[in-house]
């Protein structure tokens, strides 16, 4: 099935499955928005464990789209794999390092002798949800403002700048899409909050939480969008495989491919929908709403980053070893084999979103939290 | 090309090690313990008693710390060989990439999905549901570990590529190839194996605790039973699946095998060494003695390498300086072969440029034919190909040498527990409990063997780890290298510490 289809087919579909990956990502990123938020929105130790347990349930889910990430990055685009995490060295490892003490907190949180005490792990909580959140954001911005290294004449890496990666946290505009997911994921986290714990004076805090965040987030948000559409963007000739600048090229994009625009356009009203029905209608249901607005929003910019000729990891110093998903991605062969792989998605999906939905009939309340027989964090 | 300096590599590999022997602390007992618990739960439902229950849930408990810290220090391994190994990403990431790929897609997301019923869904889902989650998290882990074992495989024996000079890099010719390669396979069984083991030997361990302690007897005597009864099946298998990732190196990678047993000078009906003290003196092609105060057991080497007790076993003499008898080919000769393909592959590159088909069809020609030795091009002298031979050594003779313990502690344990009061034996006990440690000794030696036997290839021939790792300045890696140090090490204490506390809070104590 998949044999029959021309190479650049195959780098499409695969750029494709790496955008509803990255839209997914951000949406599931709801759990380190909501660690920025356990001291805000509870006003004792026991809500506060209820904010936990509640995401808790859920981090594996997140932690493993990061790791699938990588993993379908390395195999379908090993050119970026290599470029950009070899390169950007302290960037990704910065992201990492947060994620790392992400992945024991909860477990070693509330238990005795866990030798940091648990202030030190919900610190490395916040840590994650905030500094983790914010250096994605700049990595992911990279991808519009560029980077800067060469590739040499076997396609090895070669970073122009000594502060590898560092750099990009230099570059101001990378914060608008930074602060924008830092303050869209807790807006998320707490869509998600109000479905899943059934306590009223957290869902008070939350639904004046998301009403203060949206405020924080548009402006971000708008300014990303507008330096995106407007700025020149890097396209290749598609005969030639030459790189250059392009005036308006995202934008130009978006009208080229209104499917793409379209996609934007219903992603943003979704969340903007959610948010409404949140706060002014006091509903509790948003969380799916949201959530396919967000993947929908993510999945057409990063589309928009990476087909119409367009490139999507710009080199700031050597404009021709810029990466597309023409000659970044993986051999015909490859490709196939693992868009065979990627027929297990919708199952993986499937039997997620069935346990998701068999564990969350019951809603986290304060008789569970504090209930003996039951398996805390 | 060109060799990175050696401080470069010598702190990216020490990274790598240090990340790979910390995150290998965690992943056996998740292996094996995830299957004990498995099978508990499974005696829980069939028989509705609830002390059962109890010591799922306790089991459990200690599966989750541990499964915590598993997952924390396996991210980086994800990254790591694109933020420190990227010239190799690059050159083999069409094919390396699959794998990692692929164990995202069908394990982690299984073992994080149901990892949250198992320990969340004990009041919310069906009891067969839960059951069946619990099966899930355990197949799940040793799927991850299938498919991570298959990559490091194909480092190990690279099978089913091509190489592209066009993009300078090896392309995937057959995914099959790689998945089922017998290095693949044969590496996953032993390695699985002994995470089972470590399982086995942490439940026994653990439960002889808690009856030297008087605390939980008949809970502990109950795990105990499950414990060694897995133990022993397991520590044969263990042995077995040994036997052929042995019988693999002596095909694919006989540098290992002879660093493995101190071989120098090849032999037929050669034996194993079971104690000796190696000669750290001794220099290739010299006449001092390889090993002293051996006692070897004979044919062995052969038998083990090749299943044929008067099988030719090649020592690292005949490897470097080749042995016409045997037809065996010297490191130098692979080193001109190798010179030549990369000769070749820049003259293809130069060829193209002014695009020269004809001389781009002979360079290609030559290539093709000398790309087998390509990564030996590379080395500086012959003497290159020998890998650490002490660290080899020893690591292998110790891991050895434990697993044949293990095998013994669990018969006794096993026939002590079943037809006789194992309380009564204090001695077995603490055996017991001091063979938790040694597990884990054994399986990080285990990785030694497998990873320093093979220097100084990141893939077997074809790339050196001097050109595998990422153009940067040593000092990034250095300080990476003490923030990984530094971390891994409070993560590791607080995760004893909590361990700990678990235990001693008992079985019934609470979670």
């Amino acid at each position: 099935m998949f044999e029959t289809l021309s190479l650049y087919a195959l780098q499409v579909y695969w750029w494709i499955i790496i955008s509803l990956l990255g839209g997914l990502f951000v949406f599931i990123m709801f759990i380190q928005g909501g660690q920025t938020l356990l001291n805000q929105l509870s006003a004792s130790d026991d809500e506060k464990t209820m904010l936990v347990n509640s995401l808790g349930r859920k981090w594996e889910l997140g932690f493993t789209t990061l790791v699938l990430f990588g993993g379908a990055l390395f195999a379908a685009f090993p050119k970026f794999y290599a470029t950009s995490f070899g390169g950007a060295y302290w960037l990704w490892l910065g992201i990492l390092f947060s994620f790392i003490i992400q992945a024991v907190s909860y477990e070693y949180r509330k238990k005795e002798a866990n030798l940091l005490g648990e202030k030190t792990y919900e610190t490395f909580l916040f840590i994650n949800g905030s500094v983790g959140t914010i250096l994605l954001g700049i990595a992911i911005s990279t991808f519009f403002s560029g980077a800067a290294f060469t590739l040499d004449d076997n396609n090895f890496v070669h970073w122009d700048v000594g502060t590898r990666g560092l750099e990009a946290l230099m570059e101001p505009l990378n914060y608008l899409l930074a602060f924008a997911m830092y303050f869209l994921v807790r807006i998320i986290a707490g869509m998600y909050f109000l479905n899943n714990i059934n306590h009223e004076p957290i869902r008070q805090r939350t639904r004046a939480m998301i009403k203060r965040n949206i405020v924080y987030f548009l402006p971000f948000f708008l300014g990303f969008v507008a330096w995106v559409l407007l700025k020149d963007g890097y396209a290749y000739n598609p005969e030639t495989l030459k790189v250059s600048l392009v005036s308006m090229h995202h934008l130009m994009t978006f009208l080229e491919m209104p499917y793409l625009a379209g996609m934007f356009l219903i992603g943003v009203v979704l969340v903007l929908v959610a948010v409404f029905n949140s706060v002014f209608r006091e509903k509790n249901c948003c969380i799916f709403t949201v959530g396919i607005g967000t993947v929908l929003t993510v999945m057409a910019l990063l589309l928009n980053v990476g087909l119409n000729h367009t490139i999507y990891y710009p080199s700031t110093t050597d404009m021709q070893s810029s990466l597309s998903i023409v000659n970044s991605a993986g051999s015909h062969y490859t490709l196939t084999a693992m868009s065979y792989a990627s027929l297990m998605v919708p199952f993986v999906l499937a039997y997620i979103a069935y346990v998701w939905h068999a564990m969350d009939r019951v809603k986290i309340t304060e008789e569970e939290i504090t209930s003996a027989d039951e398996h805390h964090y | 090309m060109e060799l990175m300096n050696t401080e470069l590599v010598d702190w990216s590999r020490a990274q790598f090690a240090l990340t790979a022997l910390y995150h290998f602390l965690f992943v056996p007992l998740t292996l094996g313990l995830s299957f004990i618990v498995a099978i508990m739960e499974t005696i829980y439902v069939k028989t509705g008693d609830l002390k059962w229950k109890t010591i799922t849930r306790f089991w459990m408990t200690l599966f989750a710390i541990n499964f915590a810290i598993g997952v924390a220090t396996g991210l980086i391994m994800e990254f790591e060989f694109g933020t420190n190994w990227a010239n190799y990403s690059w050159f083999v990431g069409d094919i390396f990439g699959a794998p990692l790929a692929v164990e995202g897609i069908l394990a982690f997301f299984m073992e994080s999905t149901f990892f949250a019923v198992m320990f969340f869904g004990w009041n919310k889902v069906s009891k067969g549901f839960h059951l069946v989650s619990t099966w899930l998290v355990a197949i799940g882990s040793n799927l991850s570990a299938f498919w991570i074992l298959v990559a490091n495989g194909w480092m190990q024996y690279p099978v089913g590529m091509e190489f592209n000079p066009d993009t300078v890099r090896n392309e995937m010719a057959s995914f099959w190839d790689v998945a089922l390669s017998p290095v693949a396979v044969a590496k996953f069984l032993h390695t699985i194996g002994s995470g089972y083991v470590i399982g086995a030997l942490f439940v026994i361990g653990i439960s002889a605790w808690m009856i030297l302690k008087g605390r939980d007897v008949l809970e502990a005597k109950r795990s105990m039973v499950v414990g060694a009864s897995f133990g022993l099946l397991v520590s044969i298998f263990l042995a077995v699946s040994g036997d052929e990732s042995a019988y693999q190196a002596a095909q694919h990678q006989p540098a290992k095998l002879a660093a493995m047993e101190g071989l120098y000078k090849g032999e037929e009906r050669a034996g194993i060494i079971a104690v000796g003290i190696l000669n750290t003196d001794k220099k290739i092609g010299d006449d001092q003695p390889a090993v002293y105060g051996d006692i070897e057991i004979p044919y062995a080497l052969s038998f083990l390498g090749y299943h044929d007790i008067d099988a030719f076993v090649p020592g690292l003499d005949d490897l470097v300086l080749g042995n016409e008898k045997y037809g065996i080919e010297g490191a130098a000769s692979k080193i001109e072969k190798g010179k030549i393909a990369i000769e070749a592959l820049q003259s293809y590159k130069d060829a193209k440029k002014i695009d020269n088909k004809i001389a781009m069809a002979e360079a290609r020609k030559l290539l093709d034919e000398y790309m087998p030795y390509f990564g030996y091009g590379y080395l500086e002298k012959p003497t290159d190909i020998v890998p650490p031979i002490a660290l080899t050594f020893y690591s292998f003779h110790i891991m050895v040498g434990l697993g044949v313990w293990f095998i013994i502690l669990f018969l006794i344990v096993l026939y002590l527990t079943m037809a006789n009061d194992i309380t009564r034996f204090k001695k077995i006990l603490w055996l017991s409990v001091w063979s938790i440690p040694l597990g884990y000794i054994a399986a990080e030696a285990g990785w030694v063997v497998a990873e320093v036997g093979r220097q100084p290839w990141a893939i077997q021939d074809l790339m050196p780890v001097g050109i595998a790792a990422t153009h940067i300045d040593a000092g990034n890696v250095k300080i990476s290298f003490w923030l990984f140090a530094v971390l891994f090490t409070v993560l590791l204490l607080a995760e004893i510490k909590i361990m700990l506390r678990q235990i001693a809070l008992g079985i019934k104590g609470g979670h």
